[in-house]
Parts: structure tokens; C-alpha cells; sequence
């Protein structure tokens, strides 16, 4: 049981890394195009982010028990 | 936002020049290579050994109780223990304890217990575990998994060892979380009703030391609550916003401190805070935020049929999601931590010593943004929940 849930922990933190990891990329370059908007982009970003770390989360926690 | 990023950008940036121009950087560099061997060797590697094998049964078995053939032998497995001791709340207040001598530095608390009448002793009582605390003619033993079971005389307790099946009476007592949660009310209640009376005494300016939290308590109304509530309805959920973010806030900090407690990574905890989100939300939401679960306006019949289960989801999902992300984030924030701490017991030379110095300063300097940044997250997400609830629509056009 416990090689299957390695995969499993390693696929989610995959998956959940490509999402923030692209999110945080647009984020860099939405800031470099318009720097005014710094403040917006930034709570959009974080909103974003932890939506996906919160389904990252509640699937290594479905993986681990 | 913005002007307050720019302006702790500019104050950073301008340590940074101070630190790293000229020759401070190039001492401060030097002075940490230099101290890098001291810690490695502050603990040499005999003592070490001798402090980490000295068996932790042994003290138990002094004591005449025949409980600890589960107790972890190698050092590994005493790690995770000690880790997985950690995160869960505790009946007593232990700072430190010395495994060479089975000592344990703290203090008790009050057990609290209703079975069949109420049962109130210390937890001294227990004497961490190894004892059965006996109150008016019942007797209780405190598990492995720190809940209190009804047992005989002896202290038998039945089935497995980390999940017994003997009898648990309901537990009121004072806990190590309860009472870092009392401490923290009285803490903002002081905090902040002597920030909001001296508004009133110096005449709009505010004076104390709680007018360093001034500049958080606006930036919560301009830069949450107004954005995301709407200038209409914002002023009824600013005392809970305010409340939730600076609750959060001081506990994930109190829970960075050597005390050890770990109140906002207890899922029960950030359970009754997702269910106090759940309800506000609920019970002061308007006719749209329903009419948009149930019958979503503006799309065809077969879709408005496909949408309400999944809308009606969404509805217990959204407070689930924010009880799993502050637990989540916090606890395992404090398992890393506490595992690269381990590392000194792990390599038991300089190397790990330096090794795990360095990662777990770098890991704090990280818990620190994160205690606040999930203070913000759930303050943020809870605004925004709100403002879907009192959202005024004007369907006429805007849907099709």
C-alpha cells in the first residue's frame, strides 16, 4: 500500500506545482506589462493559488490516510 | 495595497543596500562561516547519542506500568512519535522534557469530565500517561493518542494499543489549545478595546500600543471588505473579518513560538471557524445568492436542471476548503520544521548540526509570511463568500 500512495502524494504535489508554477508565471507577466496593476494582480494571484493548494492539500491528505 | 508594497519594497531594498554594500555584507558573511562549526559542535557527538538511545521505557517501568512494549526503539521511529506527539493537543502544558531522567518541565491543567457527573481533577494526575487518575470511585488512563478512556483499577485498556476500546467519558478539560485560545481572546480583547478607546480619548488619533495594528484594520476594510462586499453591505462583517484574520494571525504566530502549540493545525479548530464562515454566509444571504444556486438565471432549462446539484455542492465545499487549507498549511509547516530540527539526531555529526540550522531558519523566515498569508487567504476567501451572498443582480441585460 505504501509504494502506490508515494505515486499518488508525488502526482498531486506535480499537479499542484504545475498550476501555482503557471500561475504565478502570468501573474509575473501581467505585472510586467502593466505595473500599475500590481496590487490587483497580486490578490487575483493569491486567490488563485490558494484555491489549487487547497485541493493539492485535501488530495494528500485522501492519499496519506 | 500598492503604496504599502512600494513602501516596504523601498524600506527592504534599502537594508538590502545597507547590508550588502561595502564591507558589512563581507563581515556578516564572515561571521556566519565562522559560527558554522560552533554549532555544529555544540553538541558533541557522544552526548548526543547518549541523550537520543537513553530509552524512554525504562523511566516508564520504574513506575510499575506494563504499558510501554509499544514504546519506539530506534531513533527514527522516536522522531516520528515525538512529531506525531506534537501536533496534537495535550492535557498538560509540558515546555521540555529530559528523556534521560524521564522528567517533564511544565505545568498541569484541569481535566473536565461528564461521565454520569462531572469529574474535575489535574491532569497531574496522570503523570503523562504512565498513571490512573482516580475521581469519585471511577478511573480514567490517558491513551497514546492523548484522549482520556474509562478503565479498571489497573488501568487495562483493550484492542489496540494506539486505538483503544474502552469507554471515553465526554472530555471538557482545559486543554494546552483551550486555553492558548483564551489567552489569545483576552490578548485581542485588550489589544483592541484599548485601540478603539483611545480613538475616542485622543480624538480620532489612535495611541498604545495597539495602533500598530491601525494600518491592518484599514487595509482590511479598503483592500477586502469594500472590494469584494460592495460599499452597501460591507460595514455588517467588518467586526467578524476583523475578528477572523487577527484570530488566525496571533494563533499561527503563538504556534511558530517554542511553547509548542499547534491550535490553528487542529482541524476541529479551523472546523468551528469554516462553520462560522459557513453560517454567516448562509443565514444573511439574499434572494439572488439562492435564486443562482437553484435556478441559475440566463442559461437554457436542461442546464439550469445540471447546475443546482453542482451549485448546491459548492455551497458546502467552499467553507470544507477553507478548513482543509488553514489545517493543511499549518500543520505541515510545523511536521517540516520539526523534522529538519530532527536532522541533528538523524546525522549526529557537525554537518547535520549546520545542515539543519540553516534550513530551519529558512523554513521559520517562510512560516512567518505563511502564518499571515493564511490569515489573509481565509479573511479574503470569507469577504468573498459574504459579497456572493448579499450580491444585488440586475438581470434585464447582463446574462444574455
Amino acid at each position: 500500500m505504501t509504494i502506490p500512495r508515494i505515486i499518488g502524494a508525488g502526482l498531486v504535489v506535480i499537479g499542484a506545482g504545475i498550476g501555482i508554477g503557471k500561475i504565478g508565471g502570468s501573474a509575473m507577466d501581467a505585472i510586467a506589462r502593466q505595473p500599475d496593476a500590481t496590487a490587483k494582480i497580486q490578490t487575483a494571484m493569491l486567490i488563485a493559488a490558494a484555491l489549487i493548494e487547497g485541493i493539492g492539500f485535501a488530495a494528500l491528505f485522501a492519499v496519506s490516510e | 495595497m500598492y503604496l504599502c508594497t512600494k513602501f516596504q519594497a523601498s524600506k527592504i531594498m534599502t537594508i538590502i543596500n545597507m547590508l550588502f554594500s561595502g564591507k558589512n555584507y563581507r563581515l556578516i558573511i564572515a561571521i556566519l562561516i565562522a559560527s558554522i562549526p560552533v554549532f555544529g559542535f555544540a553538541n558533541p557527538a557522544d552526548s548526543v547519542k547518549v541523550h537520543v538511545s537513553a530509552p524512554h521505557s525504562e523511566t516508564h517501568q520504574a513506575t510499575g506500568n506494563a504499558h510501554d512494549s509499544h514504546e519506539p526503539k530506534d531513533e527514527q521511529s522516536q522522531i516520528r512519535a515525538y512529531i506525531d506527539h506534537h501536533v496534537l493537543d495535550s492535557h498538560d502544558f509540558n515546555l521540555f522534557s529530559d528523556s534521560k531522567t524521564g522528567k517533564h518541565y511544565g505545568f498541569p491543567l484541569p481535566i473536565i469530565l461528564w461521565d454520569n457527573g462531572l469529574h474535575v481533577f489535574s491532569s497531574s494526575k496522570f503523570e503523562h500517561g504512565d498513571a490512573v487518575a482516580e475521581s469519585n470511585g471511577n478511573y480514567y488512563k490517558l491513551g497514546h493518542d492523548e484522549k482520556i478512556y474509562k478503565t479498571d483499577a489497573a488501568g487495562t485498556l483493550t484492542g489496540d494499543a494506539h486505538h483503544p476500546t474502552n469507554a471515553k467519558p465526554l472530555d471538557f478539560s482545559i486543554t494546552k489549545s483551550v486555553l492558548t485560545l483564551m489567552g489569545v481572546s483576552l490578548l485581542m480583547f485588550l489589544l483592541f478595546s484599548s485601540l478603539a478607546k483611545s480613538y475616542v480619548k485622543n480624538g480620532g488619533i489612535s495611541a498604545g500600543f495597539g495602533r500598530i495594528f491601525e494600518p491592518l484594520v484599514i487595509y482590511i476594510r479598503d483592500e477586502i471588505a469594500i472590494p469584494n462586499i460592495g460599499e452597501k453591505h460591507y460595514k455588517k462583517y467588518m467586526s467578524y473579518l476583523l475578528t477572523i484574520f487577527f484570530f488566525v494571525w496571533f494563533l499561527n504566530i503563538f504556534g511558530l513560538t517554542p511553547l509548542g502549540i499547534n491550535v490553528t493545525g487542529n482541524i476541529a479548530i479551523t472546523f468551528g471557524l469554516a462553520i462560522i464562515t459557513f453560517l454567516i454566509t448562509n443565514l444573511t444571504a439574499k434572494k439572488s445568492y439562492w435564486g443562482h444556486i437553484f435556478w441559475m438565471p440566463g442559461v437554457p432549462l436542461p442546464m439550469k436542471i445540471i447546475l443546482a446539484p453542482i451549485e448546491l455542492l459548492g455551497v458546502f465545499i467552499k467553507p470544507f476548503s477553507l478548513m482543509i487549507r488553514l489545517y493543511a498549511n499549518i500543520i505541515a509547516g510545523h511536521v517540516v520544521l520539526m523534522s529538519l530540527i530532527a536532522l541533528i539526531f538523524i546525522f549526529k555529526s557537525w554537518f547535520g548540526g549546520t545542515l539543519s540550522f540553516l534550513l530551519s531558519f529558512a523554513i521559520s523566515t517562510i512560516e512567518i509570511l505563511v502564518a499571515l498569508l493564511q490569515a489573509y487567504i481565509f479573511t479574503m476567501l470569507s469577504a468573498l463568500y459574504f459579497g456572493s451572498a448579499v450580491e444585488e443582480h440586475h438581470h434585464d441585460e447582463a446574462h444574455h
